[in-house]
C-alpha cells in the first residue's frame, strides 16, 4: 500500500472526537515550519544590520557585514521549503506570471523577489564594492580572482568621492530595506493571521508577533555565528558589541512574549465559541512544544539571562556563557513557536469538536531529512559566502566598534 | 554601554514625517469608499442567470449515504475513506450536554445502529459539502488563481493550473476540500459542473432517495431551490465567518458546526 494511505489509515485510528473527514490529513507539514522560521532570520538578521547602518548604533559594527551575509545565505533558502512542498512544483512561476492579489501567499512572491534582488544583493555588494575592486586585483588564486572580477562588474573606481555615494546608495538601500524586511516578515505572519477559518491563526497579532519574534531569532543567530566565528579564528570578542546586541534581544524577546501572552489572554477572556478547542489544544497536544519549550525554556529563561546581564555586573566569561545559552533557547523558542503555529493549528478540527495527528516522516519528500537538508544549506552557503566575501577583512577598517 | 546615534536634523525629520502623514492621510481617506463597496451586495442571481444554488433539508436525510457514494463514483473521487466532496455526519444528542458526532467512511456504507440509551434526546444526519460561498475564502487565497468562481456561481478549480500549496484547504472553514492523492492538487465538490451544465441535476441530488438534497437555479424563482427557500426557513453554515454561502440548511441543529 501507499504510504500515504499508511500514514492516514495510521492518523484516522487517532482521531480524537470528531473531525471532518477531508481533516484527517494534516496539510501543511514540517517543511511550512521550516519555511517562516528561515524568513524569520532573515528579517531578524537584516533588522540587526540596519541598526549600524540606519540608526548609527555603532556598537553592533562587528556584526554588520555577517549579519548581511547571514541574512542572504537564508534568504536564498527560503522559498525552497515551499517549493518542496507543493503538490505540482514545476508551475511555481505561476505565481509570478499571473499572480492573484488577493492571496497573501502570491503577494509574498513578489515582497521576496524585491527584498532579495532589490535590498539584500544590491545592500552587499555596495558595502563590498572596494573590497572586491581590490581583491580583483591582488587576489592571487586565478579563480578567485576572476570571480571578483565578474562581481566587480567592470565598475573599478574606488576614488574617495566614489566609495561615499556607495555608501550613501549603501545607506538609502537600508532605509528602504528595513520596511521591506518588515514587510516581508509581517507578510508571512499575514498568511497565517488572515486565515479566518482557523482561530489559532486568525489574529491581526499574528505579523506583529511573527515579526518580533523573527528579530529575536534572527539577532540570536547573527550574535552565536559572531561568537562563534571570533572564537574559531581566535580572535577577541567585542564585548561592547554583544552586550549591545544582548540588549536588543532582549527587547525582542520581551516583546514577543508580551504579545503572545496579549494574544493568549485576550482570547481566553473572551472566550468565544473556539476557545474550549484551543485551550484543549495548549494543554495537551500542545503543552510540551508550547508552554515548555516556548514559553519556558524559549523565553522566560533567555529573558532571566539576558535580564540578569542588565542588572548585575557580570565578569566577560559569564556573559559570553549567558549570550550563547540565551541565544540558542531562543532560537530552540522560535522554533517552538513556528511549529506551535503551523502543526498545532492544524491539529484541531476546524468542527470544533476534535483533533487529528501529524507524524513526521523520516524520509520522503515532506520528511525529517528534507528538512534536515533545507536547514544545513543556508550555512553551507554562508560557508561560501564568508569564503569569498570575509566580513573580517574591514576589521582594520572599522577598529574596535569604531567609526570607518 | 551607551549606545550611540547620530542626531538627525530638524528638517531631516518633517521631511520624512510630512511625506509620510501626507501619504497615509490619502490612503486612509480613501479606504473607508473602497471597503463600503464591498459590502454592498446585490446578489448576483438577480442579474446573471442561470445562477446554482443548493438547499438541504436536514429532516429528509435518512443517513444512508447513497449520495456519498453516487459522488465518488460520478467525480472519480479517491475511494480511501480521507478524500470526500461531500460526506454526511450523524449528531447524537444526550441530555447530559453531550454531543457526539461521527461520519464513519464519510457516511458512505451508512451508519451503524445506535445502542439503546435512556440519556440521548436526538439524533440526525447532516450532509455536508462544499457551499460555493459568495465570498469564498478559498478562492481569495489562492495564489495562481487556479480556484475560482464562474459566472454561474460554481465555485471550481483549474486542475492544470493548481500549484498544489494547500492554502485553500487550511482556507476552507467547512473542511470542503482536500489534496488529491494522486493528481497532486486540490480537489473539491463541482457541483457536478460537468452534469448541470447539460440540464442535468448533480449525482448527490440525483442519488437521494428522501429529497434532502434540492438542486437549481436561483435566478429563476419556479426553481426548486428557490421554491425551497421561498416556503422554508434556511440558515447556513458558520455564518460569521461572512462567507454567503450558497448551500442552505432546514432544520439545522445549534450543534451543527
Amino acid at each position: 500500500m501507499d504510504p500515504l494511505m499508511n500514514e492516514l489509515a495510521e492518523a484516522l485510528n487517532k482521531v480524537v472526537g470528531f473531525i471532518y473527514p477531508n481533516e484527517v490529513e494534516l496539510q501543511w507539514s514540517i517543511l511550512i515550519v521550516l519555511y517562516p522560521y528561515i524568513t524569520g532570520l532573515v528579517a531578524g538578521a537584516f533588522i540587526l544590520a540596519s541598526l549600524e547602518r540606519v540608526f548609527n548604533v555603532e556598537a553592533v559594527r562587528p556584526t554588520y557585514r555577517l549579519s548581511l551575509l547571514t541574512a542572504l545565505s537564508f534568504l536564498i533558502i527560503a522559498p525552497l521549503p515551499l517549493n518542496v512542498h507543493l503538490g505540482q512544483p514545476q508551475r511555481a512561476y505561476e505565481i509570478f506570471m499571473t499572480p492573484h492579489f488577493s492571496s497573501a501567499m502570491a503577494m509574498f512572491g513578489f515582497v521576496y523577489a524585491w527584498y532579495l534582488s532589490a535590498v539584500l544583493l544590491l545592500e552587499v555588494w555596495f558595502d563590498y564594492r572596494k573590497e572586491i575592486v581590490m581583491w580583483s586585483q591582488t587576489e592571487k588564486v586565478w579563480h578567485k580572482r576572476i570571480f571578483y572580477k565578474v562581481l566587480t562588474l567592470g565598475v573599478t573606481n574606488i576614488s574617495p568621492a566614489s566609495l561615499k555615494i556607495d555608501d550613501k546608495i549603501g545607506r538609502a538601500i537600508t532605509v528602504v530595506g528595513l520596511p521591506s524586511a518588515v514587510l516581508l516578515h509581517g507578510y508571512v505572519g499575514f498568511i497565517f493571521g488572515s486565515v479566518k477559518a482557523n482561530p489559532w491563526w486568525s489574529t491581526p497579532l499574528m505579523p506583529v508577533i511573527f515579526l518580533f519574534s523573527a528579530m529575536a531569532s534572527g539577532i540570536a543567530a547573527v550574535m552565536l555565528l559572531y561568537m562563534f566565528l571570533t572564537w574559531a579564528r581566535g580572535k577577541a570578542i567585542d564585548m561592547l558589541c554583544i552586550d549591545t546586541i544582548g540588549k536588543f534581544l532582549l527587547t525582542a524577546v520581551i516583546i514577543s512574549f508580551t504579545l503572545e501572552m496579549l494574544e493568549t489572554i485576550q482570547k481566553a477572556y473572551e472566550a468565544q465559541e473556539h476557545f474550549d478547542i484551543l485551550a484543549l489544544l495548549m494543554e495537551g497536544k500542545l503543552y510540551l512544544s508550547m508552554i515548555v519549550v516556548q514559553g519556558i525554556m524559549g523565553a522566560l529563561i533567555p529573558m532571566f539571562l539576558l535580564g540578569l546581564v542588565q542588572l548585575v555586573k557580570l565578569p566577560d566569561n559569564v556573559r559570553k556563557t549567558f549570550y550563547s545559552a540565551a541565544s540558542v533557547l531562543i532560537l530552540i523558542g522560535i522554533f517552538a513557536m513556528r511549529w506551535n503555529v503551523v502543526i498545532g493549528g492544524q491539529f484541531f478540527s476546524k468542527s470544533l469538536m476534535g483533533f487529528t495527528t501529524y507524524k513526521m516522516a523520516l524520509a520522503g519528500r515532506e520528511g525529517l531529512f528534507s528538512a534536515v537538508v533545507i536547514a544545513v544549506l543556508p550555512f553551507i552557503i554562508l560557508s561560501v559566502l564568508l569564503y569569498l566575501l570575509p566580513p573580517w577583512k574591514d576589521e582594520g577598517r572599522s577598529g574596535k566598534g569604531g567609526v570607518a | 554601554m551607551k549606545i550611540k546615534m547620530k542626531p538627525i536634523t530638524r528638517r531631516q525629520f518633517f521631511k520624512t514625517v510630512a511625506g509620510s502623514v501626507v501619504s497615509f492621510a490619502a490612503l486612509l481617506a480613501s479606504a473607508p469608499r473602497a471597503f463600503a463597496e464591498k459590502f454592498f451586495h446585490e446578489p448576483p442571481w438577480l442579474t446573471k442567470s442561470p445562477y446554482w444554488g443548493m438547499a438541504i433539508a436536514v429532516d429528509n436525510c435518512i443517513g444512508c449515504g447513497k449520495c456519498v457514494e453516487a459522488c465518488k463514483t460520478e467525480n472519480d473521487v479517491p475511494r480511501q475513506p480521507y478524500f470526500f466532496r461531500t460526506w454526511v455526519e450523524r449528531y447524537m444528542i444526550h441530555r447530559s450536554g453531550e454531543t457526539k458526532v461521527e461520519s464513519p467512511n464519510g457516511g458512505m456504507d451508512g451508519f451503524p445502529p445506535i445502542k439503546k440509551s435512556g440519556d440521548m434526546m436526538r439524533s440526525f444526519f447532516v450532509p455536508k459539502m462544499c457551499n460555493h460561498c459568495e465570498n469564498s475564502p478559498c478562492e481569495q487565497v489562492c495564489p495562481v488563481g487556479a480556484s475560482f468562481r464562474t459566472q454561474d456561481g460554481v465555485v471550481l478549480i483549474d486542475r492544470k493550473y493548481c500549484i498544489g500549496c494547500r492554502y485553500c484547504i487550511q482556507a476552507c472553514p467547512y473542511g470542503c476540500r482536500y489534496f488529491h492523492p494522486k493528481l497532486h492538487v486540490a480537489d473539491k465538490c463541482t457541483l457536478c459542473y460537468h452534469r448541470i451544465t447539460r440540464g442535468l441535476k448533480p449525482a448527490c441530488v440525483e442519488a437521494c432517495p428522501n429529497g434532502a438534497r434540492i438542486f437549481g437555479d436561483l435566478s429563476n424563482p419556479e426553481s426548486p431551490v428557490s421554491k425551497f427557500i421561498e416556503n422554508n426557513t434556511v440558515q447556513v453554515l458558520k455564518p460569521a465567518m461572512g462567507t454567503r454561502p450558497k448551500l442552505v440548511y432546514r432544520g439545522l441543529d445549534r450543534e451543527v458546526r
